[in-house]
């Protein structure tokens, strides 16, 4: 089977699950362990310098997508890692002004493999002024994106 | 959409287009916010498959006040999924395909961006597991 991302999209965040054929264990060690980081963090072709890297709760990261002569930095600090289990980390792209709080869950489910949960959420001012704007409207309605498929596949 | 166009500087054109992926991800979370509740997924539902509607014939679908639907319909307006024109002392309900056609679209880039990125994380643990 192959795996493939669930994505959900919310008022404020943006969250996506992907299952690995490796326990929790090892995702999280390729998240944390920054000679395993720079192999596969950046679209393909490209590489990963890393200028600091302390995934441990009060530590930060930084580094950079070198492609061409281009260099992408992203930078952040680790608020909570707890070993295999999870990460929250603030995540900016350097001289964005939206940087956002981001959540991962190693969760495993069977046999040696495991799930990654990611929660991004945006930290915009006006952005979250336009949808608590619409919350008044509604009055807490609950959020459920399960029939967005039928919806779409329906249009 | 994550990471923007950018080389060793930030130039303005650059600054731009990173600000229009920006917008655009803002208009997407409100366009799926809009659609991610069952009452307005069966609206949309509905003017998919049968075509326009007015407020009326919506709200028959549903056991809630006509109050109610009108309210559901303004935050598919306002998000650009729906849009009413007057006919005479009708005011039909239409459905912007194109708007829910661009959600799709960026849903799937979003996707594609994840997946090759999760695919390279795939490889390296493949190695690892190799290795010991």
């Amino acid at each position: 089977m192959k795996p493939t991302v669930h994505l959900r999209v919310d008022q404020q965040s943006v969250s996506h699950t992907r299952e690995f054929d490796a326990p929790a264990e090892k995702v999280f060690r390729a998240h944390v362990d920054p000679e395993i980081f720079v192999r596969w963090m950046g679209p393909r072709g490209t590489s990963c310098d890393v200028e600091r890297f302390d995934a441990e709760t009060g530590g930060a990261f930084r580094y950079s997508i070198l492609i061409g002569g281009g260099a992408y930095t992203f930078f952040g600090a680790y608020h909570e890692v707890r070993p295999n289990d999870l990460i929250v980390h603030t995540w900016e792209f350097e001289g964005d002004p939206l940087p956002t709080l981001e959540t991962l869950r190693f969760v495993d489910i069977d046999e040696g493999r495991s799930r990654l949960e990611v929660l991004s959420v945006y930290t915009s001012a006006e952005h979250c002024a336009e949808m608590l704007a619409f919350d008044e409207t509604e009055g807490g309605m609950d959020e459920n994106f399960e029939r967005l498929d039928e919806v779409l596949a329906g249009v | 959409m994550r990471v923007p166009p950018v080389g060793d500087r930030l130039t303005l054109n650059r600054l731009v287009e990173y600000c229009a992926d920006m917008a655009q991800t803002f208009n997407m979370t409100a366009t799926f916010h809009a659609l991610g509740d069952p009452v307005r997924s069966e609206i949309v539902q509905r003017l998919a498959t049968q075509g326009d509607a007015t407020v009326n014939e919506l709200a028959a679908l549903f056991p809630i006040s006509l109050q109610a639907v009108s309210k559901h319909i303004k935050v598919l307006e306002a998000a650009g999924v729906v849009s009413q024109r007057r006919e005479g002392r009708h005011r039909p309900v239409h459905l912007e395909r194109r708007r829910v056609e661009s959600a799709t679209d960026w849903l799937r880039s979003r996707l594609d961006e994840l997946e090759a990125r999760y695919q390279r994380l795939d490889e390296v643990l493949a190695e690892e597991r190799n290795h010991t």
